[in-house]
């Protein structure tokens, strides 16, 4: 912090909380959070006795003790609404991540591993889809399969496979030449056995960390598939259509948009900051390591000009939170490869 | 040049790939295409087959994809189900709006987004980094659909100074822009701060200042300036989602847009449509891309020299 006296007051770090209480309180909170989102999703009925789809006598009536969220044009609770409306999203969500994480390490692991050919039509094929924005790769195949949830999961499972896949490749590769990998494939272990033994357990913190931190891109991804129509079918509660719905009657009725997009809103910033949690806890450093999933972060690979870094000097934030991801589970190697390296996913040919 | 042209020829598979998964749509999707032209005429069996034939449904695959991409070079997008017009021609009188609209969210994430996580990363801790790390921090939550609604509830309904739906005027430009604009402002204020930070550590800032430069131009000359490349990256990265959040906000706003055009003709499973607008799109996206590295390559020559040594 040489600078700081340098620079005058140009640069003043700010005073960190690194006592255990401030993590331990922080670790509490998410926890709990965490668990009431849970608790959505698996049972809803828990923060509400009414019915989303209960038409009561009062309709389109402000938000009171009776009916917190008030209530919209058929006498529905929007706060049961609200609640209920949770479980389409967190599920479209969740379950998209987990459908891009477990395919993309397959194909990142494929990418990585396989023989020349296979492996350069395999990431031909992910550049091509990541040079497509996700919310047109969704909306082209809920076109193909249909709205619903199910097309939802499936849609936001195929749009961030390639970021999960691009990502698992650089690894990969990089894992590769480590010492164990080396050892591994001296004493004869097979390519399943190597894949499961050594490459899975050191991808681990890497995939959980991209994970999470994708969650809330998928929410928004989610909810605006939803809004446009192309998730759950009204009357059934979901959060982007009950927000659609109550656009109509903006002026008259302002709640009826505005709890369901607060709900987004307030999932949104707890998937961020868990997914930050997330990065902080699994790295043993207590430093951030920059492998969280960016919205299109993927699409750095298709831009050499983000990856391209002359050897020796910091690469960009977008090459960053692709090759400073394995940096805490080997410890060992350097946070970012020379572009020149053959085989890593830097280099300008490689990349479409 | 020659990094031009590697950069040129790199778009080329792409842009194929592009066309393929365009192509490959219309035999994923359920149904007859020739069916859905004649639905609801009343067509007779013979007619639905004669009109097969006519579409060139009835060929081998790969033939029909050399057709496709035939007509596409030519720029024939095939005709619109719904309304039987050239769906060329329609894309191209929706696509002035929709660029409007993109260009104007962009500019209003760079007007908003830059200055404020350079104010932020500055002087990181104080109270104009609070205030500019919240702006970010729930701009990055807040989905820009529900914004939209916010801002025509406080701004067109109650306020009346903009108009809620499109009529054409500059003023209905402004609440879309900036609903659309708003989040990538904020992804732009925290890529910013943070390497602005990030800069004022490095060696080059110490020795800047060691030799006597004022604060002023180590601030423009050195710290803004590679600041700047990450954040034209970001900018050309974010342009395709804008681009498909302008979907989004052209259904809210009633903008006769590409983006809101392709959500209805998925809705109406008019295909040629969806495949029209997603060849448009990804060929803007891409040429947006390489727009951005040329650019990059412009702030920063490293990256000409990196990848003219591979």
């Amino acid at each position: 912090m040489s600078t700081a006296s340098l620079t005058g007051a140009v640069v003043r770090p700010r005073p960190r909380r690194s006592g255990s209480t401030a993590r331990i309180a922080t670790a509490v909170v998410m926890t709990v959070v965490l668990l009431a989102y849970a608790a959505l999703l698996v049972h809803p009925g828990l923060f509400t006795s009414t019915s989303p789809l209960f038409n009561g006598p009062e309709a389109l009536v402000g938000p009171s003790a009776q009916h917190l969220f008030g209530t919209d044009q058929l006498g529905r609770d929007v706060y049961s609404r609200v609640i209920y409306g949770s479980q389409s999203v967190l599920a479209a969500s969740l379950g998209g991540v987990l459908l891009a994480s477990v395919a993309g390490v397959a194909i990142g692991i494929i990418g990585g591993t396989a023989p020349r050919v296979l492996s350069v039509v395999v990431m031909r094929v992910v550049d091509v889809l990541l040079a497509l924005p996700v919310l047109l790769v969704a909306l082209i195949l809920i076109a193909t399969l249909g709205a619903g949830v199910n097309s939802i999961i499936l849609a936001l499972g195929v749009a961030y496979t390639p970021g999960f896949a691009r990502v698992v490749e650089a690894s990969v590769r990089k894992l590769r030449s480590v010492e164990f990998m080396q050892a591994a494939r001296l004493f004869g272990s097979s390519g399943a056995r190597t894949a499961v033994r050594h490459l899975l357990p050191n991808l681990a913190t890497e995939v959980v960390v991209m994970a999470s931190s994708a969650v809330g891109w998928a929410v928004l991804t989610a909810t605006t598939l939803s809004f446009l129509g192309l998730g759950v079918q009204l009357p059934e509660p979901d959060w982007g259509s009950d927000l659609a719905a109550g656009a109509t009657s903006l002026s008259t009725a302002w709640w009826l948009s505005t709890f369901p997009g607060l709900a987004i809103t307030v999932t949104i910033l707890v998937a961020n900051y868990s997914g930050d949690w997330v990065m902080t806890l699994t790295d043993p450093r207590g430093r951030q390591t920059r492998s969280r999933f960016r919205a299109l972060g993927g699409l750095s690979t298709t831009l050499p000009a983000a990856n391209a870094v002359a050897p020796g000097q910091p690469a960009s934030l977008t090459s960053e939170s692709f090759t400073g991801a394995d940096a805490g589970a080997t410890g060992q190697l350097p946070a970012s490869a020379p572009p020149d390296t053959p085989g890593t996913a830097t280099t300008p040919e490689e990349q479409a | 040049m020659g990094f031009v042209l590697r950069r040129l020829a790199a778009s080329v598979p792409v842009i194929i790939g592009i066309t393929v998964v365009a192509f490959v749509l219309i035999h994923m999707v359920p149904g007859d295409p020739a069916q859905a032209i004649l639905f609801g005429s009343n067509a007779t069996p013979q007619q639905i087959d004669d009109l097969r034939d006519q579409l060139g449904l009835s060929q081998p695959l790969w033939q029909q994809y050399l057709t496709f991409l035939g007509q596409l070079l030519h720029g024939d997008l095939g005709t619109s189900y719904v309304t039987h017009n050239s769906v060329a021609s329609e894309l191209l009188s929706r696509t002035p709006s929709t660029l409007q609209l993109t260009g104007a969210a962009m500019l209003i994430a760079i007007v908003i987004g830059v200055p404020l996580g350079l104010v932020a990363g500055i002087r990181p801790g104080s109270a104009l980094d609070l205030v500019s790390r919240t702006i970010s921090f729930i701009g990055v939550a807040i989905p820009y659909f529900f914004l939209a609604l916010l801002l025509v509830l406080a701004f067109s309904l109650n306020l009346n100074w903009a108009p809620a739906i499109d009529d054409g005027s500059a003023a209905a430009l402004v609440l879309p822009a900036v609903s659309l604009g708003w989040g990538y402002a904020a992804i732009l204020t925290r890529l910013v701060r943070g390497r602005v930070i990030e800069e004022y550590r490095s060696d080059y800032v110490k020795s800047a200042n060691a030799r006597g430069c004022s604060e002023r131009r180590v601030l423009l000359g050195h710290v803004f300036r590679n600041s700047s490349i990450p954040a034209v990256t970001m900018i050309g990265l974010q342009f395709g989602n804008i681009l498909t959040g302008a979907a989004v906000t052209e259904v809210i706003f009633g903008r006769a847009g590409v983006g809101s055009f392709l959500a209805t003709s998925i809705t109406t499973k008019n295909i040629p449509v969806v495949q029209g607008a997603i060849v448009l799109i990804g060929i803007a996206y891409i040429l947006i891309n390489l727009i951005v590295d040329l650019a990059v390559g412009a702030i920063d020559p490293r990256t000409r020299l990196a990848s003219a040594s591979t």
